[in-house]
Parts: C-alpha cells; sequence; structure tokens
C-alpha cells in the first residue's frame, strides 16, 4: 500500500511538472487517440443494452415473476456467500499471511486455482465431490444431506469462485502492517488476539473491505458453477445470470432488464471500492 | 521500432500471409450444424462420408436446434442444417436461408423415461413419477424437447391408470431444467437426480449407466428431424451430397444403429 501511495504521489508531482505552457500536447493525444479503440470494445456493448432497453420494458420486465424470484435468489444467496466467505476466508488469509510451514506454496496455489480454472471445471468438479454419488456427497447422503439442486449448491458454488479474491486481498492486506508496530504492541502487553483484534484488522480495513466487494461482485456474476452444480429452477436455484442465459433464448427483454441490474450493482460497487482504496491513499 | 518500419513490418507480413502458397490439395471443408441429440450418429457419419469422399473435412456444430437455427439467422456459415424439430427448420425457410423443397426428414425419434442404473427412488412405473419427492431432471420447457415432454405429460394425465393431476405433480418434482437435453442424460447418469425425460437415442448411447421405463406408444410422441442444405452454402454440391448420403440406406443403417427411427412415408 505505502508503495502505492509513493507511485501515486510521484505521478502527481510529474503530472505538474508537465503541465508547463499552453502548447498542444500531442504526445498525450496520440495515446488518448491509440486507447480509444480498447475502451470502445468495453462501452459500446454496455450502452447498447441500455440503449435497447426502454424505461418501460424494463420495468415490465421486472414485474415478471422469474425475474423477480431471480433478483431475490441472487440477493439472499450473494449475501450468504458473503458472509460465509468473511466467517471462513478470512482465517484462511491469516494462515496465507503467515507463510509458515514447508507446504505454504502449495497452499498458495490452492487458494489461487479456483480464480485461473474456468468455473465449468469447478461445477463439474463440486459434483463430483458433492454430488449424490460424490466422494462427500455420499456420506452426507447417509446423514440425510443433499446437496445439488439446491440453495446450499448455489452457495457453495458461488464461494469456491469468488472467496479467493477476498483471501488474497485480506492477506496482503495483513502483511502490509507495519511488523514494529506489532511487536511495540506485543511489548505493551497485548495478547497475540489483541493484536490481531486492535491492530491488524482495523489497519486492513480497506484491503478486507475492497476484497469482500470484489467477492461479492463475482458472486452475483457467478454461472458456470451453478448451472452445472446446483442446475437451474426458477426460484430455487435460477439466479440472475442463469435467467440471463435461459431468458436469452426465450424471453429477451427479462435478459436485458437483468443484465441492466447486474451492470448497474456492478458498477456502483466497482465506484465505492475505488472510494474506499482512494481514501485509504489520501488518509494515513 | 520507428512507426515508419513498424509499417513496413506489418504490410511485409500482409503480402508474405497473402502470397503463400495454398496447402497442398485444399481440403474442402462443409460444416454442418446439428442438434445435439444426434452428436453420436452424426459424428458417425461424419466419419463414413470423409472416408468417401477424400478431400471432404466435415465439421461438426452441436447445439441445441433453437440455439443453431438463431445463430444462423444471425448469419452463422453453414452448409447443412439438422434440426431436432421443424419449427426451427420451419423459422429458417421463412428467412429464405433454407428452400422448402430441399428439407427432408431423414430420421424420427421418441421421449424415453430414463433412470440411473442404480435406480436410487426405486421407481417401477411411469406413475411413480409424480410421487413426492422424486427428483426429476427435465430439458428446457420452452426448448423443442420441452414441448414433446409437455404432450407427453398431458397424454398420460388423459390415460386409463393415471391421476388427471399427473402432468401438474410431475413438473412439482422437477428439480432442474437443463437447457440441453445432453444435460439431462449427464445428471441422471451420474445418479444425481432420480429419473429425467430425454430421447430414446439418448437411453441408447448411454446404456451401460441408464435405464428407461417404458413408455406406451399409444401415449408417446414422434419427433420428426428435418435436414436440408442452406441455400447460401458455401459448397453446395458437397452439402446436397452430404444429405443424400444420410438418406441413403447405408445412412439410415447408421442412424437405426443409434436408436434412430427411420422417416415415416
Amino acid at each position: 500500500m505505502s508503495n502505492n501511495l509513493e507511485i501515486a504521489l510521484q505521478s502527481k508531482q510529474l503530472r505538474r511538472a508537465g503541465q508547463p505552457g499552453s502548447k498542444p500536447d500531442w504526445f498525450n493525444r496520440l495515446w488518448t487517440l491509440a486507447a480509444a479503440p480498447m475502451l470502445l470494445l468495453f462501452f459500446i456493448p454496455v450502452a447498447a443494452i441500455f440503449l435497447r432497453l426502454s424505461p418501460t420494458d424494463f420495468v415490465r420486465s421486472l414485474t415478471d415473476p422469474a425475474a423477480v424470484q431471480a433478483v431475490q435468489l441472487s440477493l439472499t444467496t450473494s449475501l450468504v456467500s458473503l458472509g460465509l466467505i468473511l466467517l471462513l476466508g478470512t482465517p484462511a488469509a491469516y494462515v496465507l499471511y503467515r507463510r509458515r510451514g514447508r507446504l505454504h506454496w502449495l497452499l498458495d496455489t490452492l487458494v489461487d486455482l479456483p480464480t485461473v480454472l474456468p468455473p465449468a471445471v469447478a461445477g463439474v468438479a463440486l459434483l463430483i465431490a458433492f454430488g449424490r454419488e460424490g466422494v462427500v456427497g455420499q456420506a452426507l447422503r447417509q446423514v440425510g444431506i443433499t446437496i445439488p439442486f439446491t440453495g446450499a449448491a448455489v452457495v457453495l458454488a458461488q464461494m469456491f469462485v469468488a472467496a479467493p479474491l477476498y483471501i488474497r486481498s485480506a492477506a496482503l492486506g495483513f502483511a502490509a502492517v507495519d511488523c514494529e508496530l506489532k511487536q511495540a504492541a506485543a511489548l505493551d502487553g497485548a495478547s497475540r488476539w489483541q493484536v490481531f483484534r486492535y491492530i491488524m484488522l482495523p489497519m486492513s480495513a480497506a484491503p478486507i473491505i475492497s476484497g469482500s466487494m470484489m467477492a461479492w461482485a463475482r458472486v452475483l456474476g457467478e454461472f458456470g458453477a451453478t448451472i452445472i452444480f446446483a442446475g437451474n429452477l426458477a426460484g430455487r436455484t435460477q439466479t440472475m445470470p442463469l435467467a440471463i442465459y435461459i431468458g436469452f433464448e426465450n424471453n429477451l427483454n427479462v435478459a436485458l432488464a437483468l443484465s441492466a441490474i447486474l451492470i448497474l450493482v456492478s458498477s456502483l460497487l466497482l465506484v465505492l471500492l475505488k472510494v474506499v482504496i482512494n481514501r485509504r491513499l489520501n488518509g494515513d | 521500432m520507428k512507426p515508419v518500419t513498424f509499417l513496413f513490418v506489418v504490410v511485409s507480413l500482409a503480402l508474405a500471409a497473402g502470397c503463400a502458397p495454398a496447402q497442398p490439395a485444399a481440403r474442402t471443408s462443409l460444416v454442418v450444424f446439428a442438434a445435439s441429440s444426434l452428436t453420436e450418429a452424426i459424428t458417425e457419419l461424419e466419419q463414413v462420408f470423409e472416408a468417401q469422399n477424400p478431400g471432404v473435412d466435415v465439421q461438426l456444430n452441436f447445439a441445441n436446434s433453437n440455439t443453431l437455427a438463431e445463430q444462423i439467422a444471425q448469419g452463422a456459415p453453414a452448409d447443412v442444417f439438422a434440426s431436432a424439430a421443424l419449427a426451427f427448420m420451419t423459422r429458417l425457410e421463412e428467412n429464405g436461408q433454407v428452400d422448402a423443397r430441399e428439407t427432408r426428414i431423414f430420421a424420427r425419434n421418441q421421449m424415453s423415461v430414463i433412470l440411473p442404473k442404480s435406480n436410487p427412488a426405486n421407481l417401477t412405473s411411469l406413475s411413480d413419477l409424480a410421487r413426492p419427492g422424486v427428483k426429476l431432471v427435465l430439458g428446457a420447457r420452452e426448448g423443442p424437447q420441452g414441448a414433446y415432454v409437455e404432450r407427453l405429460l398431458t397424454n398420460l394425465s388423459a390415460a386409463p391408470g393415471f391421476d388427471p393431476e399427473f402432468k401438474q405433480q410431475v413438473y412439482h418434482n422437477v428439480v432442474s431444467y437443463e437447457s440441453t437435453v445432453k444435460g439431462v442424460v449427464t445428471k441422471v447418469a451420474l445418479g444425481e437426480a432420480d429419473a429425467g425425460i430425454a430421447y430414446v437415442t439418448d437411453a441408447k448411447s448411454d446404456a451401460d449407466t441408464l435405464t428407461t421405463l417404458p413408455i406406451p406408444p399409444e401415449y408417446n410422441l414422434v419427433a420428426d428431424y428435418p435436414i436440408a442444405p442452406l441455400k447460401d452454402a458455401p459448397n453446395r454440391a458437397m452439402a446436397q451430397a452430404l444429405v443424400e448420403f444420410i438418406l441413403s440406406p447405408a445412412g439410415q443403417q447408421i442412424l437405426a444403429k443409434y436408436g434412430f427411427l427411420p422417416p415415416g412415408e
């Protein structure tokens, strides 16, 4: 983080230095021009959704029971997933930050794996593990628990693909806390738990919050693992991305309306994220 | 690199690509868009056809017929379209992309109730599908197969020995609507669902992991599979030859092997 801060300060100074007269800055204009195609590739499809979707269609689609169910289901499952990611991901982040043990590199890779795996692989793997006939699923079945085709499957799929984003961010946050600060606290008689609770947790609040937001955005967008592992049933496992996929084949307006909501929510999360990071950079 | 040098490199690369000698004995490629229920049968037909026509490279694209018709309507380059339902061929005919006189029914298929070999819910007859708690997986209700399933369930609800509410009860047991029928087969074969409704050909292709419940023929439905070369197929002669081959006795024999019924007269 302190590194980022220095870079930000340096570039600010450079920018100031680079604005002497009113001479047109051809160099920068050329770069802007060269960047335009890439930026347009992001902008045009997103804008097209809002151009295609008239406000009346948007409102009408949102009263469609399948759309309402999908929004409700996405909201509840994503919040449950986020809560579990915070609860179970924080210890994982702590273990990752400590870098103890000979097998540390293995853990490190394991946590990164879901981020690079195609979600379809995640779905197949989850089904093979937690399915009725799966390695763990068979045992669960003995005690009367079946996971596939339930909300629990949706949550597991979401956690699998999104938790690494949070864990990675929180671990980096823990690692950035000044060692001397922790030592000073320990010298003053703080227990290890108190050091964690009163020094590390507050000092890595920004990466923890930004990590949770990234994870939440990823959770809301989860599609591939969900449709394979949890199936597709309106009201039970059909989250917004699934409703968009199915809706694309038979009700384009619902698909467009749900896409618009996801774009708006994701943009909002990203803006909040930048606010958090900026405050951190300009603050301490 | 100076901009001029860069431009020079790009231009010479483009020229080099343009001047590259054509591959020896250029292979004609033929693109076939086929319903996913045809996967195994068309793959074998492709191999035999390629063996008989050296220099032809048949490329297969499988998806549900709805998606394929949509892709062709949006300009996807295809030479031949094989659909699991007439409606999608009709859409392309109305779109002016297929000549209705060239559309031929080349196979027929029927519905089949598939169960994992282990039969976890202990289902012994069709009426068991309505038993509360049975986990059923069906194809998307909006797809062609979904429409056949709905008609099958309507027929059974009116049949003697079945509850008039049979259809509603069965739909109540559905735990997932898969986007393709192949998805239904996989979930049932993995044992994740107690039963599913697929095509007879699917039950046959996974005979070592699946069993079936018999559907009395008078209530079952017959799905007609149409095939046609596309009007602006890049290689129309070869496209027509492939359709003829599939309709020939040799082609029909391969289809029969995978459980397809011959086209009715």
